[in-house]
């Protein structure tokens, strides 16, 4: 009898982890072209940059990020599973396997680059943290915050950045800490803090979420550089390179004036540098391991990132942040690619 | 000597304990320190349940498409616009049929294997137990020809009834082997067994549930995936079925003794004796432990929300994140705290009329 | 239930016939299987962050952490340690389990006793209290509690007061709080003195009953004394403790104690949630006992109250005990549920902020996981010892 009780509970102590195999570790382009669609991991919501609207779709500049990726890879923009995820699972997730790609509002740091495994592709966002104050403070500078109570989500760089700010000017402040953006907006909009702390895109993407967006202000102090940008796991260089890739394709094709809507028309152009972009003549797509046209797909399916920029997040869309330091080099911003050839 | 020479009076007759009069005499004012309590509770009652009463019923506004409808109360609008996102989460408009097939076979089997007496129960349970959890899964999930559904598009309602009937269906079997192991012989399985059932009870379910969605993937090779549902229904199932096992060691515990020993004696091996005699009477006398667990874990789902799923209580969490719909947290959270109310407390009367029901006098 | 059988033993002896060896080799198998197992989770754990360049170890506690926490039971800033950030996270759960655990005991013993009142209208408020409350995710109701309720609280300048000494606003409840002075370590002493006293009357008391049947009021001199004699300290040695009396000054009141409204909230959710289950015991616990002990009671000429304090609640506590062990187990381990509010407890700080700061999963959820493991044997310990107490009186 006591055979069966055993191997009953040996039973039940295995299955759960049985699913265990020892099959050749495949390569992130592989799998994801295998499984037919590329995992991404996006912000639970941020308008702007990524938030799925009333139909579940997801929109934004983060999402345009993956969808670009999923167009160079799998010829389809639309072949992309977003994972929402908050800011204290969203390493975790990309570590594990759980996700391709993570383009979710992250900063680019040291640490986050050498020691958690992880490699920043680029920056398809430069921002900087900002102060979110009601207007009825009257307060003009982050300088008059002594004291203050502030609003900030769990786990992100602005935590460390606060803390650093108001250390370097002697003055205190009680952080209240919440998991999501639309927590700490709405311990905002009813007055648990003071202010609220945070990417700038973030603070305008979060203003359109008060109930009167024109009670509060964005103070004009920016306290730390915060690159955004789509992240992979170390140990695949062809991966690495093929998001990297991607967003410089979106910034080559806003140089070169191309489109979603003109690219068709240029695919006559005998403009080298528009050939070998469109995949008609040189590298091609070969050195990522992708289809010649992959660059194509990505203007074609999703824009140049003049376009992904005003459509998500300028003026197209109600954040109307201007271009600022995110124009292109030649027009005064600091968005520059190497060139494709 | 003293003799009273005067007859007592008659004492009145006893107060009547009859009739509504009685009834409030004898249940509520029958000493000076009750009727104060009794007119104490009963002001407190009505100073807190008025403006309560009058804000969700009396000023409530009930139809309307957007905020504007609402003026003063409560505002049921923000539920009834969004009452089919509370229930299906982003499954595919066109789709939902689907989910109401299995709403449909659900609702079917409850009325079918709950009452006491019904025609063909076995075939019932075998229904519930082979046809419906296929069918289901294939309806919700989509393939044999119907168009796959992508778990991250579950949501609401839906979600939280998935979760919950996986999870104890899953966790019914592990919990049975996990107390029989714990009450083996054997003292290794006995102790792997009670370790396990010890530690998973031990820790809160949302550090489990944390692990099962971003380290589960760290424990197995790069290669094997688990779908972000699945991993979170893993770590329900593993905290589960511990609880589980609590709850049916209790029914095995009240076996008495000499039902073993007269199943050994007639030559029956452990697992016919387990079989055919001990589990059908320990079972049955747990059913209603089952229940409340059951109900355990329906209120336990809503911690997915940490995890990034959308539950019930997360997608109207998410909902009360809308522009357009600012302001009606109180709407939101009473209208989730009534549906999972609703839920459970039919499931506690239900349990509490097995109890009655099943009380066949194996307690003494 | 003794398994050998002392039947002859059969004519060909294979090893697997005897239920003793049998036994033997299918534990070994076990174990071998679930070490095999361990084994591999342990080595794919390994490999995995080796291959995706994860640091392991855990050097990391004694890193600087770079962030503020709201509160903080020991001194504590942004200078301080990873490792540090873990006491602090640590010192708040226990704070809220403590403090949750007592407030839940009370409401939930007026509860239970006030079910079985025989006042109708009394003993369905409590009814329906225990139904509503029990059938509600506690996490429902802590956000309910957080984002529907507190949200209403007017701000720091419209605070509601109590003679300008106690505020009530949407940052919290701002309570003063003492400073002590020089010579203030007296009514300590004198706090200590009353106690020990207090505990030599009762002894006296309990032995003079037996011997004489004499009672003495031993509830109201301890209340004289436990409150005399530190108040008597306080004017010798020159009342040597002040109030700070919290003051709105620039954005927030500063000076007191500030009870934070993440705290209020988590606290009320659970003491409600677990109080409609200890409720729920007490009313079985009391139901259990026998009503020939209450008859008994009132035939030898005690009163109500005295019967209720004497004969039942001492025998209905033994029946009480064991669920409210666990009731008590769950209250810790719920009280993680305070990430999804902003209170930094354990799970919040240490599992969430220091987590995604230096990226080590596995180390901190395994340190999280076994102190709460750690919290509810300590638990059931304390329980358990409290319970044999318990059952001595039995006889």
């Amino acid at each position: 009898m006591r055979k069966a009780t055993g191997l009953a509970a040996a039973l039940a102590l295995t299955t759960s982890f049985s699913v265990i195999s020892s099959a050749q570790a495949a390569s992130t382009l592989e799998s994801v072209q295998e499984r037919g669609y590329l995992q991404c991991g996006v912000n639970t919501g941020l308008p702007g940059f990524s938030s799925p609207d009333d139909k579940g779709n997801w929109k934004g500049m983060d999402v345009d990020t993956c969808r670009a990726v999923a167009a160079a890879t799998l010829g389809d923009a639309d072949k992309v599973k977003f994972i929402p995820l908050t800011a204290k699972e969203r390493f975790t997730a990309l570590q594990s396997g759980e996700i391709d790609v993570l383009s979710r509002n992250t900063t680019w740091t040291l640490t986050r680059d050498s020691s958690l495994g992880l490699n920043f592709a680029g920056v398809n966002y430069y921002d900087g943290q900002g102060f979110l104050v009601s207007k009825n403070l009257g307060v003009k500078s982050a300088l008059e915050l002594d004291g203050a109570t502030v609003c900030i989500q769990a786990g992100t760089t602005s935590e460390l950045n606060l803390a650093d700010y108001f250390r370097q000017h002697k003055m205190e402040y009680q952080p209240v800490v919440f998991d999501t953006s639309d927590q700490t907006i709405s311990g905002f909009e009813a007055g648990r803090c003071d202010m609220l702390t945070s990417d700038q895109s973030q603070l305008y993407a979060l203003r359109i979420k008060l109930k009167k967006p024109d009670s509060a202000m964005v103070l004009p102090e920016v306290i730390s550089k915060e690159p955004l940008g789509p992240v992979v796991r170390q140990g695949d260089d062809q991966w690495f390179n093929i998001v990297k890739w991607s967003l410089f394709a979106q910034l080559n094709a806003e140089e070169m004036g191309l489109t979603s809507a003109n690219i068709d028309s240029q695919k006559k152009s005998d403009n080298p540098a528009v050939g070998r972009f469109i995949g008609k003549e040189g590298i091609k797509g070969k050195g990522l391991g992708l289809a010649d046209d992959w660059a194509y797909q990505i203007v074609k399916q999703v824009g140049n990132y003049g376009e992904i920029f005003e459509r998500n997040v300028g003026e197209g869309s109600p954040l109307k942040i201007a271009r600022g330091i995110n124009a292109l080099w030649n027009q005064g911003g600091i968005q520059y690619a190497p060139p494709i050839r | 000597m003293i003799v009273n020479e005067n007859p007592v009076a008659a004492r009145p007759a006893p107060a009547s304990n009859r009739g509504i009069w009685g009834w409030m005499r004898q249940k509520l004012f029958s000493s000076p320190a009750n009727t104060v309590l009794t007119v104490v509770t009963g002001w407190l009652l009505y100073i807190g349940l008025t403006p309560v009463i009058s804000w969700s019923f009396i000023e409530a506004d009930w139809f309307g498409s957007d905020r504007s409808a609402c003026d003063g109360g409560a505002c049921w609008v923000f539920i009834t616009a969004r009452i089919e996102q509370f229930i299906y989460g982003f499954y595919p408009e066109d789709l939902r049929w689907r989910v109401d097939l299995v709403f449909l076979q659900t609702g079917l089997l409850l009325l079918w294997l709950m009452p006491q007496s019904m025609p063909g129960k076995k075939w019932g349970v075998i229904y519930a137990l082979s046809i419906f959890p296929i069918s289901s899964f294939f309806l919700l999930s989509g393939g044999l020809g119907l168009e796959m559904v992508d778990t991250h598009k579950w949501g609401g309602l839906m979600l939280t009834l998935v979760l919950a009937l996986v999870g104890i269906v899953a966790a019914l079997p592990f919990g049975v082997l996990l107390a029989l192991g714990r009450r083996s012989e054997m003292p290794v399985i006995r102790f792997f067994c009670t370790t396990f059932i010890e530690v998973w009870r031990g820790v809160p379910l949302i550090t489990v549930l944390f692990m099962a969605s971003v380290m589960l993937p760290l424990f197995v090779p790069e290669e094997v995936v688990f779908d972000k549902l699945v991993r979170a229904l893993i770590g329900i199932v593993m905290f589960q079925s511990a609880y589980m096992a609590e709850v049916v060691r209790g029914g095995l515990q009240a076996i008495p003794r000499g039902q073993y020993e007269a199943a050994a004696a007639m030559g029956l091996g452990y697992w016919k004796m387990m079989r055919l005699v001990i589990l059908p009477q320990a079972l049955k006398m747990v059913i209603p432990g089952i229940v409340n667990t059951f109900i355990a874990l329906f209120k336990d789902t809503s911690l997915v929300l940490i995890i990034g799923l959308f539950d019930l209580l997360a997608i109207v969490q998410a909902g009360l994140a809308d522009p357009k719909w600012l302001g009606f947290a109180i709407e939101g959270y009473v209208f989730a705290g009534f549906v999972f109310w609703f839920f459970c407390f039919s499931m506690s009367r239900y349990s509490q009329s097995l109890e009655k029901r099943l009380n066949t006098g194996h307690k003494a | 239930m003794q398994e050998k059988h002392t039947m002859p033993a059969p004519a060909r002896h294979y090893f697997w016939n005897d239920p003793d060896k049998r036994a033997l080799v299918f534990q070994i198998i076990v174990t071998v299987a679930i070490l095999g197992l361990a084994f591999v989770v342990v080595e794919n754990t390994l490999s995995n962050l080796e291959k995706r360049g994860i640091t392991t170890g855990f050097d990391f506690l004694s890193q600087e952490s770079g962030f503020g926490i709201i509160q903080s039971l020991v001194e504590y800033d942004e200078t301080h340690s990873f490792g540090k950030t873990f006491i602090v996270g640590l010192l708040n759960t226990i704070l809220v389990s403590v403090l949750g655990i007592i407030l839940a005991t009370v409401v939930g013993f007026l509860v239970g006793v006030g079910r079985l009142s025989n006042n109708w209208l009394v003993a369905r408020v409590c009814g329906a209290y225990v139904e509503i409350f029990r059938n509600i995710p506690l996490l429902l109701q802590i956000l309910f509690w957080y984002f529907a309720v507190l949200r209403t609280l007017p701000s720091p300048r419209q605070s509601l007061d109590l003679y300008d000494t106690f505020f009530l606003n949407i940052r919290g409840l701002y309570i003063p709080a003492p400073i002590f002075q020089e010579g203030a370590i007296w009514i300590g002493v004198a706090l200590l003195l009353a106690i020990a006293s207090v505990w030599v009357i009762k002894r006296w008391a309990e032995q003079r009953q037996l011997a004489s049947g004499k009672t003495f009021p031993v509830f109201y001199t301890a209340a004289v004394i436990v409150i005399g004699l530190p108040l008597l300290a306080w004017f010798m040695t020159g009342q040597p403790v002040h109030w700070e009396v919290p003051a709105l000054k620039g954005f927030n009141f500063r000076g007191g104690y500030a009870v934070i409204p993440e705290l209020c909230a988590l606290l009320i959710a659970l003491t409600l949630y677990t109080a409609s289950y200890i409720a729920e015991n007490v009313r079985s616990g009391i139901e259990a006992v026998n009503k020939g002990q209450t008859e008994a009671a009132f035939a030898l000429g005690l009163p109500k109250s005295r019967t209720m304090q004497l004969v039942i609640i001492p025998q209905a506590m033994r029946v009480i005990i064991p669920p409210l062990a666990s009731q008590y187990m769950n209250l810790i381990k719920n009280s993680s549920l305070a990430t999804a509010v902003g209170y930094p407890d354990l799970v919040a700080v240490f599992a969430g902020t220091t987590l995604n700061q230096t990226g080590q999963a596995v180390e901190i959820i395994l340190i999280t996981m076994s102190v709460y493991l750690l919290m509810s044997l300590l638990v059931s310990l304390l329980m358990n010892m409290f319970n044999k107490k318990m059952a001595l009186a039995e006889r």
